[in-house]
């Protein structure tokens, strides 16, 4: 009797709790107000929390840089074909790829009212570089002159100012460069060069937190780990002027959770599908399925300082290369959502070019025959590293049982927990053989693809590929007087990188996202990020 | 009585520290570094790393760290968070709120619910409807939990559109009705086991004989002793259970979206955030503590024969 009575009463509370849930439903719809409390007008797209704080020269996580890039505005910007569009800038000009000028649109503002002047970039640029200031982009000034003041390897910075910016009236400055760099105002666009306002020096922690920009976007509110808001900026004067009233940046635990709101209309845009809901989402969004190649490749890196890749004969590593079958890995393990690669440098880059070459093409004969004319592979075993949080472990096992079956070369993943691990490992150059590398457009030339990698010297080099001929023709090629000569010699420097094979290319990311019913004109860009300011409400 | 607490309550200090100081230093010992993981893929300037590991004291050695810790923790310091430059303490009174809501939403659903089931069953052993509570307990039981939280998601959401499919709002009731219901299913199944099992041993119970013999009304048999007898097992694993519903609701939290604390600490593990870690895990460990102090002080409640000097 007992028993049944409270089972009634269990029964009853359900009623009431689902009775309430189904109510805030119906009235969120009435008041033309989402659930979320998203004023309308506005999008909302699936960018979680940023690591840092929003200051432009100290975030490079793509998070970050969403909501960066709808506050701030650089000199210029790039179109889908990765042509520079200038947006606080009126031109970027140089005779001799030395010495550049850079002449602003006048009357553009801060979100404060503060004029943006040469002065406000010359001060935040000298700003981010010092090293004092700990910014985690600060090298992207070292090509100015004077960098090495402010940012000396050791010690304490000699100066506060790089001699190489001068300012010469409120809308004009120079940048004087060490060296040559044709395509410098490339580099330019990227988010890292965005300018200040003089309230961000008083106290650059607070800033960071409630930013003020020159960009499209107003900086409305940050709710930590829930969302953040911005309001489209009325004043703003640029090409990239918002076409919607504002943006929610909402954080979700998960792709899936995210793809759910956005098939529940809940949510606008969904930057990347998960690999769960890939097979369905085209027919889930209809026209609102995104599907679109960008400028990042993936490759397989050999280290160069372990026994197996020492000394090897690079045409063991072309014959690698033609045992993986990009074609059949692309198609079924990863959903079509890569495009197999031609070269060491994405389509959507200046400098892309048809190398000409059967290197990248399936041919398990030709591979097995390449790799034993080289001398087969120390071993006969390699391993490819990977951070199996990102997804990577299906294709790593694929382009193994690729590797196996064309050449009899054993080939196994060496799974590393996370992403931070497998950096470590390649920091302390304690790869066993090979690591998965990823790479995505900073500016699109090829130099980008080419000498952040490839050159002795680079950072993100980790596979400490060594070529002194290679480094030369760099050299020569930065010395160039105009972009198109650069561009060039980096493509000469290409084609010798193929004999060479300090990386295997794989494949070319491609963005498989979405947007809901509610908004349209959702375009990419060619780093794969969505342009928010072009998307409408409907 | 209030000896015996303040004998317990001392007795967390060492289990709170050396519990603490364990994971301070799995964390230390974990590969990976923090401020290098903060750069990512791409390229960086080794001088800024440096500069910026010295400034938060991470080139110190574990020990000191540890003590470092541990003086900021007892002025109320919970630290800062290296990559977004966060007080602790926020991120946490944050995460807490939201978890802790969940877990008494859950908690409540599983006293009442499993409670209620194992009676239901428990009073008539072997009959029809104990069969299908222990039918429908084994597959819960058996069922993952991501499963049932898709599961449930599929047909509250898509199929008979009554809610969001994911948390719109971790603060309000309604929206997190079904998380908290499939995060204390499996609870649900254990609890309704359990009290049916101990219902039915104790039917069988001397004294159960004699209150039936004494002629006591039903509703004083089962009410008082049967009942209280039987909740024994039951209340042990739910203390332990509160615990668990806390940390262990980051599958429930991932799918439905929940920003709590499962949410918190697998992002902070995953960026190598070894001070929220910390913080999160070490007040996991107070809740534990405290639940089970509370269990223990039921135990007396619940059976006069059990007291504390």
């Amino acid at each position: 009797m007992r028993g049944a009575k409270s089972a009634k009463w269990v029964a009853g509370a359900i009623v009431v709790a689902m009775a309430a849930t189904a109510c805030g439903g119906g009235s969120g719809d009435e008041g033309k107000k989402s659930p979320s409390g998203k004023p309308e007008g506005y999008v909302s797209i699936d960018v979680g929390e940023p690591q840092k704080p929003l200051i432009p020269a100290d975030t490079n996580e793509s998070l970050g840089s969403y909501v960066i890039q709808s506050l701030f505005t650089q000199l210029l910007d790039f179109d889908s074909k990765g042509e520079i569009v200038y947006t606080n800038a009126e031109s970027v000009t140089t005779t001799d790829s030395k010495t550049w000028t850079v002449k602003l649109k006048s009357g553009w503002k801060f979100h404060n009212g503060e004029a943006v002047t040469a002065q406000s970039y010359v001060d935040a640029w000298n700003w981010y570089a010092n090293v004092k200031n700990q910014q985690q982009n600060s090298f992207w000034f070292s090509d100015i002159a004077g960098y090495a003041d402010v940012h000396p390897e050791k010690g304490e910075p000699k100066a506060d100012k790089m001699s190489g910016l001068k300012v010469v009236d409120d809308t004009t400055f120079t940048i004087t460069l060490t060296e040559k760099v044709p395509y410098f105002n490339y580099k330019l666009g990227y988010a890292t060069f965005a300018p200040l306002p003089k309230v961000f020096y008083d106290d650059p922690k607070a800033f960071g937190k409630k930013p003020i920009g020159n960009g499209p976007y107003k900086f409305e509110k940050w709710t930590h780990k829930k969302l953040i808001q911005v309001a489209a900026n009325p004043d703003y004067q640029g090409p990239n002027k918002a076409k919607n009233k504002g943006i929610q940046f909402k954080n979700y635990a998960t792709v899936e959770a995210a793809y759910q709101d956005v098939v529940s209309g809940n949510l606008d845009i969904i930057r990347q599908v998960g690999p769960t809901d890939l097979p369905k989402y085209k027919q889930d969004l209809g026209e609102g399925a995104i599907e679109q190649p960008y400028a990042a490749i993936q490759t397989l890196v050999p280290a160069f300082y372990t026994s197996t890749f020492k000394d090897m004969d690079p045409k063991v590593r072309q014959g690698l290369s033609m045992a993986i079958d990009r074609e059949t890995i692309t198609k079924t393990v990863l959903n079509s959502t890569r495009t197999p690669a031609t070269s060491f440098v994405p389509p959507q880059v200046k400098g892309n070019q048809d190398l000409g070459t059967d290197v990248f093409t399936y041919n398990p004969a030709k591979a097995k025959q390449l790799v034993t004319e080289g001398g087969g592979v120390p071993g006969n075993k390699v391993l490819i590293q990977y951070n199996s949080d990102g997804g990577h472990k299906e294709w790593v096992t694929a382009v193994c049982e690729s590797i196996r079956n064309a050449t009899g070369v054993d080939c196994v993943g060496d799974a590393k927990p996370d992403f931070a691990t497998d950096l470590e490992a390649r920091d302390n150059d304690q790869v066993k053989s090979m690591y998965r590398g990823g790479w995505v457009a900073d500016y699109p030339v090829n130099v980008n693809f080419i000498k952040e990698l490839y050159h002795s010297g680079a950072e993100a080099n980790n596979g400490r590929f060594k070529n002194a001929a290679i480094d030369k023709m760099m050299a020569e090629a930065d010395k160039a007087n105009s972009l198109e000569e650069s561009v060039k010699g980096y493509q000469e420097v290409e084609k010798k990188l193929l004999e060479e094979m300090p990386a295997i290319p794989l494949w070319y990311y491609r963005i498989n996202g979405g947007h809901g019913k509610g908004v349209d004109n959702v375009e990419v860009d060619f780093h794969g990020d969505l342009e928010l300011t072009g998307v409408t409400v409907k | 009585m209030g000896r015996y607490v303040a004998r317990r309550l001392l007795q967390m200090i060492p289990v709170f520290i050396g519990s603490t100081f364990l994971i301070f230093a799995m964390m230390y010992a974990l590969p990976g570094d923090p401020v290098r993981a903060l750069m990512g893929d791409q390229a960086f300037d080794p001088a800024v790393l440096e500069a910026k590991r010295h400034e938060l004291g991470l080139d110190l050695p574990l020990w000191q760290q540890y003590v470092n810790y541990l003086t900021g923790l007892l002025q109320g310091d919970f630290g800062t968070e290296i990559g977004s430059g966060r007080p602790i303490s926020e991120i946490i009174g944050q995460a807490f709120p939201v978890s802790v809501r969940l877990t008494l939403f859950a908690f409540a659903f599983t006293v009442i619910v499993g409670i209620g089931l194992g009676i239901v069953a428990g009073l008539r052993p072997e009959s029809v409807r104990d069969r299908g509570l222990l039918g429908l307990t084994l597959v819960l039981i058996s069922m993952p939990s991501f499963v049932l939280g898709y599961l449930m998601q599929y047909l509250f959401a898509f199929q008979l559109g009554l809610t969001t499919p994911t948390v719109q709002d971790s603060e309000s009731f309604g929206d997190l009705f079904l998380p908290a219901i499939v995060l204390g299913s499996l609870s649900l199944a254990y609890v309704a086991r359990l009290t049916r099992t101990s219902m039915a041993e104790n039917l069988r119970a001397d004294y159960m004989r004699t209150a039936v013999a004494k002629g006591l009304p039903r509703r004083r048999i089962v009410g008082v002793h049967l009942m209280r007898n039987s909740l024994i097992p039951v209340v042990t694993f739910l203390g332990t259970d509160i615990g668990n519903l806390m940390a262990g609701a980051i599958v429930t939290e991932g799918i439905f979206n929940v920003q709590g604390v499962g949410d918190a600490i697998y992002e902070a593990l995953f960026r190598r955030e070894g001070a929220t870690v910390v913080g999160i895990a070490s007040l996991i460990v107070l809740v534990y503590l405290l639940a089970s102090l509370l269990v223990d002080l039921l135990y007396a409640v619940l059976d006069p024969r059990i007291r504390y000097a």
